[in-house]
């Protein structure tokens, strides 16, 4: 009993739960464990994936992202959009680029210049960014007129698919930015002390500009994927994204309160969200019931996290 | 000799209070330098400008003969100005190497030499005497460590000059011998040491001279040591003589209005009877962790009691909650204003009335009028400085906030018994009489008064009687005929010597 305490609430808690749940998953649900399903269920969490990578930055410096979703649609669309009409995929690709990291660098100038309150200025540009995808596509869909897009989502390399490989090394971008870079260590400690850091001469305004401008160029990233996967620029595609971002981090033992992040929790995170979509799709479980199932999972996961910090706070 | 470091005409407003006005010194090269005054007296204003955290309104900072202009504490650390705040600044997720290299990683393209920054600091850590390992996160670290750390943050940025403000309050005497001899060595290496502190008895062994502000005027400067003692440094610190704030006069004790019985909680295991009389004040003192905070919570319900009563009046008060306990007339003024008192953003007049307005509005609809009224009538009585009831109470000093707070539970009718923590704390000379005075006379209209403090003189100046705490028991009572500076500091120190508690008087 003690050993199963020690081991859940350690440092490593969340990995042996997953462990567990992935080896009970792969047990009981009949055609989990394939290579066929494996990769179906990567490629399903390959937008959430991408965009935990910045939100991880954006939770650790105690700031926050509402507008994800609505970048991830924007660009996804100005992908598509400026692809038919340049007829260059490659013009395409850049002005989406260009439109997600202009909305992030927006998006920090004034929560950091103007002092305005992160939650309130992302549930603004969520808004507005969400409402351009509308206008400039009149709210229908827009197909893709170059068969060359696709080849995005659908090329592979190695078997796997591309958007898979650009996750994974995302991931691998952005730990070691986490624990090795300045950028890492100082998002860490502007989201740990905001005086003190400010007080050592670390450049908190600029940090915070630069941490949701990536966030943008991240998001565009997954907007142009996403399109290249559903085969047009949806305007309503990605609703809800953010909030599965955030919960996927705080799943890997991000603090909302800022100062504590891991890449590999937030991998572990947004994994266990996959596995429990793809199980219930599997088991052919009403759609409906996922949204219960994903607000268990978090609440769960954040009273294991309480549960884990106030235990240390006694030792 | 020229001096090293200069102060000019320094003037700095905040709104509605004048923090500095026109004070000039300076200090030379190599010296160790005090600063002191009263709480409010401008030198934490003074330290914030020179660290290039806020601008002076006018006057100027020259060092080394050059006019200084600091918009950024970046600048200031570029000039070689570096102060150790007395709130430490460290991230405490991160490493005690990642604290001390902050916002100055050593890295290549943005990617940090984590070994060279290990080695350095390892390195620099030893040559300073400090055995703390630079892989450590400093969450794990005792608060005398992490003070440590913060002094080496400076040292290490080879700074020209050093302010440290208050650095010993969470030291042990041993820690505070290493950063003696530290700031020994730093002065001896040609920096200037700015040294605020409390402890007159520090600033005589340290420093080479000192400078005195009062109320944001330059008191005194003193370039060496040699004709200052203790007494006068405490006359040109407070302006007038201090022989007696306290002020204490007689009165009749009447009945008794708490009978705490048996009262045991989850950090008080053992059971603690004490009682307090209409128009007593009754003075607990202990030393920090005695469990004076603690009995006081468990009293007024803040925290679960295990066992015990407490009777107001003679009626057993069985409810523990903090609700309960307001309606049968105990109430609590805690310890920590910023924390659990004041609520911040509110004005003045809304935090007098925010617990005594359900008496007064019906259905829950706010009486404005008699609310404004409330108001006024308490800050015209208690004389609490504000331009208005409307002023939000973050711009209030020290004093002025606990009045308020202290009107709150005055204006909650039928207050009988009053427990305060700390009434004084933070807060200057003049507004502690202030303080002392209101006590007297809430006790004079009949309530019984409980006060936690751990300022000895304060307990024995205003106390009608002294129960001392000790390691979560009460130790020793006195009337005050018995008082004694001496005996009662003994009992309130935790005797390991003997097995069992020495009992003094009874």
């Amino acid at each position: 009993m003690a050993f199963l305490k020690r081991l859940l609430l350690g440092e490593q808690g969340l990995l042996v739960i997953f462990v567990v749940a992935f080896a009970a998953v792969s047990i009981f649900v009949p055609s989990f464990l394939t290579e066929r399903n494996m990769l179906g269920l990567f490629q399903s969490v390959v937008t959430i994936g991408i965009v935990a990578c910045t939100m991880m930055f954006c939770l650790a410096s105690r700031d926050f992202d509402l507008s994800v979703g609505s970048i991830v649609a924007f660009t996804g669309m100005v992908a598509v959009m400026a692809s038919n009409a340049s007829g260059s995929i490659v013009i395409g690709l850049i002005t989406a680029l260009a439109c997600g990291t202009f909305v992030g660098f927006v998006n920090g100038v004034i929560i950091a210049k103007l002092r305005i309150n992160a939650l309130i200025t992302t549930l603004a540009t969520m808004q507005i960014v969400r409402g351009l995808a509308l206008i400039s596509s009149d709210g229908r869909a827009v197909g893709i007129n170059d068969p060359g897009f696709y080849q995005l989502a659908l090329s592979r390399f190695l078997g796997i698919p591309t958007p898979i490989w650009i996750m994974v090394a995302l991931f691998c971008v952005f730990g070691f930015v986490l624990n090795r870079s300045v950028f890492g260590r100082n998002t860490l400690a502007i989201g740990g002390n905001p005086e003190a850091s400010r007080l050592a001469g670390v450049n908190v305004d600029g940090m915070r500009i630069w941490i949701f401008t990536i966030q943008g160029l991240v998001c565009a990233v997954a907007g142009i994927l996403l399109a290249s996967r559903i085969t047009s620029g949806q305007p309503n595609a990605a609703t809800g994204l953010e909030l599965s971002a955030i919960s996927a981090c705080v799943l890997g033992g991000v603090s909302l309160a800022g100062g504590r992040a891991a890449m590999t929790g937030v991998i572990v995170g947004v994994l266990i969200l996959g596995i429990a979509e793809n199980a219930m799709n599997l088991l052919n479980i009403q759609a409906f019931y996922q949204y219960l199932v994903r607000g268990l999972i978090l609440l769960l996961a954040v009273l294991l996290d309480n549960v884990r910090s106030t235990g240390l706070g006694r030792k | 000799m020229a001096d090293f470091l200069s102060f000019s005409h320094m003037s700095k407003t905040y709104p509605g209070v004048k923090a500095l006005s026109d004070v000039s010194f300076g200090v030379g090269k190599g010296s160790v330098h005090g600063l002191i005054g009263e709480n409010g007296a401008g030198k934490s204003t003074l330290i914030r400008i020179l660290s290039g955290d806020t601008a002076a309104d006018t006057g100027e900072i020259a060092i080394d003969g050059v006019t200084q202009h600091f918009s950024s504490t970046r600048d200031a650390f570029a000039a070689g100005v570096v102060v150790v705040h007395q709130e430490l600044q460290l991230v405490p997720g991160l490493t005690v190497a990642e604290n001390l290299r902050l916002g100055r990683f050593p890295n290549r393209a943005g990617i940090i030499d984590f070994r060279s920054l290990k080695a350095e600091v390892n390195r620099r850590l030893q040559e300073i005497g400090l055995s703390i390992d630079a892989d450590t996160k400093v969450a794990r670290l005792s608060l005398g460590e992490r003070q440590m750390i913060e002094i080496a943050k400076a040292i290490m940025l080879d700074a020209r000059i050093i302010a440290l403000d208050e650095p010993t309050s969470s030291l042990s005497s041993q820690e505070s011998e290493v950063l003696f001899r530290i700031i020994g060595e730093l002065s001896a290496a040609g920096k200037v040491i700015i040294y605020i502190s409390h402890r007159l008895d520090e600033i005589f062994r340290l420093c080479d001279g000192c400078t005195v502000l009062r109320d944001g005027k330059l008191a005194a400067h003193h370039p060496s040591m040699a004709e200052v003692t203790r007494d006068s440094l405490v006359a040109e610190m407070v302006g007038r003589e201090i022989s007696d704030i306290w002020g204490w006069r007689g009165r009749p004790a009447g009945e008794v209005r708490l009978k705490v019985e048996g009262i045991t909680g989850a950090k008080l295991p053992r059971p603690i009877d004490f009682e307090a009389r209409a128009g007593e004040i009754v003075g607990f003192f202990g030393l920090v962790g005695s469990g004076r905070s603690e009995l006081m919570r468990l009293v007024y319900g803040a925290d679960p009691r295990h066992s015990g009563k407490v009777a107001i009046d003679g009626a057993d008060s069985s409810g523990a909650s903090p609700r309960r306990s307001i309606r049968e007339g105990l109430v609590l003024c805690s310890e920590d204003r910023k924390f659990d008192g004041i609520v911040q953003g509110l004005s003045v007049g809304e935090n007098i009335v925010i617990s005594a307005r359900r008496h007064f509005s019906p259905f829950g609809v706010l009486s404005l009028r008699r609310e404004a009224d409330t108001a006024a009538e308490f800050i015209r009585q208690l004389r609490i400085r504000t331009p208005s009831a409307r002023q939000n109470i973050v711009n209030l000093s020290g004093g002025n906030q606990q009045k308020v707070l202290l009107a709150r539970w005055l204006a909650e009718t039928g207050v009988k018994v009053l427990i305060v923590d700390e009434p004084t704390r933070g807060i200057d000379v003049g507004a502690k009489a202030e303080i002392y005075e209101l006590l007297y006379h809430l006790a004079e209209k009949g309530l019984a008064i409980v006060v936690v403090s751990s300022e000895l003189p304060e307990v024995m100046g205003i106390s009608d009687r002294i129960l001392v705490m000790c390691e979560g028991r009460i130790a020793a009572r006195y009337d005050r005929a018995q008082f004694n500076e001496h005996a009662i500091l003994a009992s309130a120190l935790p005797d390991r010597t003997a097995g069992e508690p020495n009992k003094k008087a009874s």
